[in-house]
């Protein structure tokens, strides 16, 4: 036991859980916990210039590393400008912390108190119970190192996401005798990790008769570090390996059997192949509207087996044949295990043949380089540009889509991008963290010119703190995917899309210290991003696109898969 | 309210502040309809159990418990089987007497319902009824004639028959 305030009993807490940093910006209510910082030399504080980009960069840093990010923000606006990024968390199951000031639960000046509509309070508690895993108030500095023993193991077991600890100003201050242990108070909350064997043998039974199986993998997969086995099981039936935006990286998308992402913009191989499966095995994935379309016309003739370590999910969207509630990890290894001996490849089977033709015939592959400076253009090249282990983030929007059928992502955790939420402005800051928790690979944002504005603030602090990424704008001064709508499903009538005069986004990073280039050709492009991966400062790369250049092939909301429609 | 199609679900929940606030948080962010909810300590004082009572087809109910099982602060959730349960719901009704006559008539309803008058005023009477809701639906009927000044029900709260008991696991 030894005596301490609230905050430096956080702080030890904290590094008792191995962080080393944290993304935040100060104010009144949290000043006790930035004043215990005062010198430490295990956490390293980030100065966001926006508390959305402090959360984000906590994701960025999680997805990328697997470990827990950290943000931290006062009371009031500071707490609600976090919560697009802790929704952002939430919806994407990603492990953050998300600490907050809150006024005193009691004080000398009792106006200035919890529930007396303070300066600066919000009801950070009621706002994001439902954007959060779990969220906590302490009220005694002495129950303070269970609180954030209990936060992170919920963050980071089952399915992981955000928890928010919003600390009283007064339980910063005052100060307790307090105990370090490793004990944690969920009694409420059992993840389940091994799954029911039974079901596993429905599993295998369906798979070792299939003739044109297909996995699906979806987000779970990458959480829980099961690229390996999922490629195990790939290799075991030869079934084809489709991926939501989520699971993208999950497979290596260069394999002869990966057919890339399903969805609204999905790849038209993997689309038309869903349709034509009997038997589909879905790993980690929640079956979201943006990656099934209209669930009627949906891998129709396949039996369906789900593997998924939140229960929630299994029927939450489709009904399926076997559903099996486990880890990805676990469950793929377990299930392998029963499916061997059950199966012998078949490497010349009508299916992979079917397979490699359906990829040959509807991959949005680029046979040669156009002259234009078009987005798949860029990204096929950006591909070739950059190192293997290079992290990619993007923004939200057209370049989004564009990256997800023309950049090809070969590692787990290498492709982050917002796919539940579809945050504009999640890129950037994303890509910080990411850099933060990787400092000696490359990550690049993929931008458009409307999201990267969202945050762009945060080029300050990417040159501050020396975090250096690059970032491609693909400009087109429009908010190209709505854009794309009003294109497509509203008679061209555009409404509040055209972004008029759009910074020049070279002198923007001048101004901020970070250098620009503009990319008016391959070649342009091509050294730009050379220099960028040399350079020990943040780049930003402006490449001017057509305003008109639409995310091809598209299905129109309320359509089927195989309705996808558009040349690309 | 028909008592055939509703589904009683037991919820066994932490006894802290902030867990209503989940749960009725929850049926309202995932479009859930709520017929009734009554919440009180149980034998155990650090928890407490939510009867809910709802009125949604299997594949919602399926969701609602899932949902329900998903909240950090809830320890156990089961939906009460058919028919094997025992189930009450408690109102408290003031109903307008207007004459003599019908005071007695409204007291010798009281009583074929066992309930109980327990407050009484030159022109009004206040009753305790307790029983299964379409009991107390049957009641408040026959006192459509005099006039309900003001009603109170409690929802249902329920218990499982029998030695099935829906606990912490020890």
């Amino acid at each position: 036991m030894t005596k301490m305030s609230g905050a430096q009993a956080l702080l030890e807490s904290l590094e008792r859980q191995n962080v080393d940093v944290i993304f935040g910006i100060l104010g009144g209510a949290i000043l006790p916990v930035y004043d215990a910082l005062w010198g430490n030399k295990k956490i390293r504080h980030i100065l966001s210039r926006h508390e959305q980009g402090a959360a984000h960069a906590a994701e960025g840093y999680a997805r990328a590393s697997g470990r827990v990010g950290v943000c931290m923000a006062t009371s009031g606006p500071g707490a609600t400008n976090l919560v697009t990024g802790i929704a952002n968390a939430y919806m994407d199951s990603s492990p953050i912390i998300a600490l907050t000031g809150q006024v005193p639960t009691v004080g000398v000046n009792s106006s200035y108190m919890i529930g007396r509509d303070a300066f600066q309070e919000a009801d950070i508690i009621g706002i994001t119970t439902p954007i959060t895993k779990y969220n906590y108030q302490p009220r005694t500095v002495a129950e303070i190192p269970i609180v954030v023993n209990t936060a992170f193991y919920i963050a980071t077991t089952g399915r992981p996401g955000p928890v928010l600890i919003d600390l009283p100003k007064n339980v910063q201050v005052e100060t307790a005798e307090v105990e370090f242990t490793n004990k944690i108070d969920a009694r409420g909350y059992k993840p389940v990790i091994e799954p029911d064997l039974a079901k596993i043998s429905e599993a295998a039974k369906l798979l070792a008769k299939a003739e044109k199986p297909i996995i699906l993998a979806g987000g779970g997969v990458i959480i829980s570090n099961a690229s390996d086995e999922l490629m195990q099981m790939s290799d075991l039936l030869m079934a084809p390996v489709a991926t939501t935006l989520m699971g993208k990286g999950s497979f290596p998308e260069c394999h002869p059997l990966s057919v890339g992402g399903i969805g609204m913009h999905g790849n038209p191989a993997a689309n038309k192949l869903m349709g034509e499966a009997d038997v589909l095995l879905a790993v980690g994935t929640r079956f979201s509207d943006r990656a099934t379309a209209n669930l009627d016309t949906f891998c129709p003739d396949a039996k369906k087996i789900h593997i998924d370590i939140d229960a929630a999910e299994i029927g939450k969207n489709i009904e399926v044949d076997v559903p099996i509630v486990g880890d990805a990890k676990t469950s793929l290894k377990i299930l392998h295990a029963a499916l061997t001996n059950k199966l012998h490849k078949n490497e010349g089977s009508a299916w992979t043949k079917r397979v490699k033709e359906a990829k040959d015939q509807l991959s949005p592959l680029l046979k040669e380089m156009p002259k234009d400076l078009l987005p798949k253009a860029l990204l096929t090249e950006l591909r070739k540009l950059l190192p293997e282990n290079t992290i990619v983030t993007t923004e939200v929007g057209q370049n989004q889509m564009w990256s997800a059928l023309y950049f090809k992502a070969l590692k787990p955790r290498t492709f982050i991008s917002s796919g539940g939420l579809g945050t504009m402005g999640f890129g950037f800051p994303a890509a910080l963290g990411a850099k933060v928790a990787c400092p000696d690979r490359p990550v690049v944002d993929i931008a458009g010119d409307g999201s990267f504005i969202m945050t762009e603030q945060e080029l300050a602090c990417s040159v501050t703190e020396n975090i250096p990424v690059t970032v491609i704008v693909l400009n087109n001064s429009v908010l190209g995917m709505v854009a794309q709508w009003q294109r497509m499903l509203y008679k061209r009538r555009y409404m509040a899309v055209n972004l008029g005069k759009t910074p020049d986004f070279v002198k923007l990073a001048e101004a901020y210290g970070a250098q620009g280039f503009r990319a008016r050709s391959i070649e342009e492009f091509q050294k730009a991003v050379k220099t960028a991966l040399k350079s020990k400062v943040t780049t930003v790369i402006d490449v001017p696109i057509g305003s008109e250049e639409d995310v091809v092939p598209f299905v129109p909301p309320g359509c089927g898969l195989p309705q996808q429609r558009g040349d690309y | 309210m028909e008592v055939e199609k509703t589904k009683i679900i037991s919820v066994l929940v932490e006894n802290k502040p902030g867990v209503l606030h989940s749960v009725a948080n929850l049926f309202r962010r995932r479009n859930f309809n709520i017929e009734s909810i009554t919440v009180g300590p149980t034998e155990q004082k650090d928890l407490a159990r939510m009867t809910i009572t709802v009125n949604e087809d299997e594949k919602t109910i399926d969701q609602v418990i899932k949902q329900l099982a998903k909240l950090i602060d809830v320890i156990k959730v089961e939906e009460l089987e058919h028919g094997n349960f025992v189930m009450r719901e408690l109102a408290l009704i003031k109903v307008s007497v207007p004459s003599p006559k019908e005071r007695s008539d409204i007291i010798n309803c009281v009583e074929v319902f066992r309930g109980r008058v327990i407050d009484v005023s030159t022109d009004s009477l206040t009753v305790e009824i307790t029983g299964t809701p379409d009991k107390i639906d049957a009641f408040l009927n026959l006192m459509k004639t005099s006039g309900v000044i003001e009603l109170a029900r409690t929802g249902i709260t329920a218990l499982a028959r029998g030695a099935k008991s829906i606990r912490i696991d020890e």
